[in-house]
């Protein structure tokens, strides 16, 4: 074994032994390093009363509604993954982003009701970036509401020539 | 890694058994001859760094002025032009710097030292500018100019690794040292880099996943990723001819102070002779 041929083993062996250590240590703070809760992970593991944590997930469609307190502004919406939803109050101006079907994290505390109370209410985005004119098309061919939840996956997407096609179609 | 061991000859080629398999492949010490590595990157930089700006200017100009802007996020999509391609060199940078600190400590090649000395401080930029455009882009979008999420946290680790890095290889008085130490931190450190790219996929983060990835196509309209990709090659060249001629820089700066250093030698040997 030549030096370099040692020094390289050496090298893969400590590469091997720190990255194992990380995963381990990842794998067993994991519960800590999530930056927000799911309303599914509450029914599983209910936080304590008064907890301040964050929840995450989907605002549902057709569940915010707007009313005003003096001159703040309350929103009231569920925030849902799928498998469990929670209703959230927030007092306080929400982001431009927000809206039914749209990721959000909120943070707060659940109330003896089972509503959340939120403190802070932040507006999550998802992966997919398109022109108005793709997300108009997407809408129209009634493959995706964006009130529903997040766009379907790229390759069932209309092209740019589809789209001119049917203006052009439209306008003639 | 496979070619491994056809960097070339060890540093006793008398060590070496004849009866070994003939070596092929690029021989990466012929670079450290600092004579040939200047004539040949200094044939290089220019185009590199001409290209590099003119794409990235083409990019940039497309993206930020030309694209369409996003169905929900409006023009403030275009902080991505500037944000993404920052972040891919900030992890691409330091992921550099780890194969600098595998070929510094094993093959002792000498250009790898210096190259990790000097790629540390503009990695370190470009992580400083997808942290500050994201900030930038996190206010607006999510409502929030920072949050402690995964994906922004192991990106602010690998800014101090950088910091920490940069502090290392120039905190000792002998540079082998120094050379030796910023290896193993580059080297400890690159464990982040899975952690900053699989973030968004191992734990749930306000941060959203990559838009693009190897195994499905792309989630960005062509209209959008177009001015991206090509933002991205130009930050790339932009990135390797800033580093490339800072390497240049630092080569002839070492020149210099051995030939410094020869002189004081011969003058001080030509005294003593005459004292003698």
């Amino acid at each position: 074994m030549t030096r370099k041929r040692r020094r390289l083993v050496l090298l893969l062996a400590c590469g091997i032994g720190v990255g194992s250590a990380t995963a381990i240590a990842l794998t067993a703070f994991s519960d800590n390093l999530v930056f927000f809760k799911a309303p599914s992970d509450l029914t599983r593991d209910p936080p304590p009363p008064g907890r301040v944590f964050r929840l995450g997930g989907l605002v549902q469609a057709g569940s915010l509604e707007r009313t005003t307190e003096g001159r703040t502004p309350i929103a009231t919406f569920r925030v849902t993954d799928g498998r469990a939803t929670v209703r959230v109050t927030y007092a306080g101006i929400l982001p431009d982003l927000f809206r039914e079907g749209q990721g959000t994290v909120a943070l707060g505390t659940l109330q003896p009701d089972g509503t959340f109370r939120a403190s802070e209410v932040l507006a999550k985005h998802d992966e997919t970036y398109m022109p108005r004119d793709v997300a108009d098309a997407l809408k129209k061919s009634g493959h995706w509401h964006p009130n529903a939840g997040p766009p379907p996956p790229a390759s069932k997407w209309p092209t740019e020539s589809a789209i001119e096609a049917a203006r052009t179609k439209a306008g003639g | 890694m496979e070619n491994v061991s056809a960097f070339g000859p060890s540093e006793r080629p008398t060590r070496q058994t004849p009866a070994g398999p003939k070596r092929r492949g690029p021989n990466l010490h012929r670079f450290a001859n600092p004579g040939r590595f200047l004539r040949l990157s200094g044939a290089i930089l220019p185009w590199l760094t001409v290209i590099g700006i003119a794409v990235t200017a083409f990019g940039l100009t497309w993206g930020l002025f030309f694209s369409p802007p996003d169905w929900q996020q409006g023009d403030t999509v275009r902080i991505m032009y500037v944000h993404v391609p920052a972040a891919w060199l900030a992890s691409a940078g330091y992921f550099s710097l780890a194969v600098c600190a595998v070929l510094s400590l094993v093959w002792r090649h000498p250009l790898a030292d210096l190259a990790a000395q000097e790629i540390g401080p503009v990695g370190a930029v470009f992580t400083a500018i997808c942290l500050a455009t994201g900030s930038l882009w996190g206010k607006p979008m999510w409502g929030a100019w920072w949050v402690w999420d995964a994906r922004l946290t192991s990106v602010l680790v690998l800014f101090f690794l950088y910091l920490g890095q940069i502090a290392l290889i120039r905190a000792f008085d002998d540079p082998q040292r120094g050379y030796r130490a910023a290896a193993i931190l580059a080297l400890i450190g690159s464990v982040n880099l899975p952690i900053i790219k699989f973030s968004v996929d191992w734990w749930n983060t306000l941060h959203q996943p990559a838009s693009i990835t190897l195994t499905g196509a792309p989630t960005i309209a062509p209209a959008i990723l177009w001015p991206l990709l090509y933002s991205a090659i130009g930050y790339t060249l932009v990135f390797a001819a800033i580093v490339l001629a800072r390497l240049r820089a630092a080569v002839m700066e070492r020149r210099v102070r051995t030939l410094l250093l020869a002189r004081a030698d011969h003058a001080a040997s030509g005294a003593g002779a005459v004292a003698a």
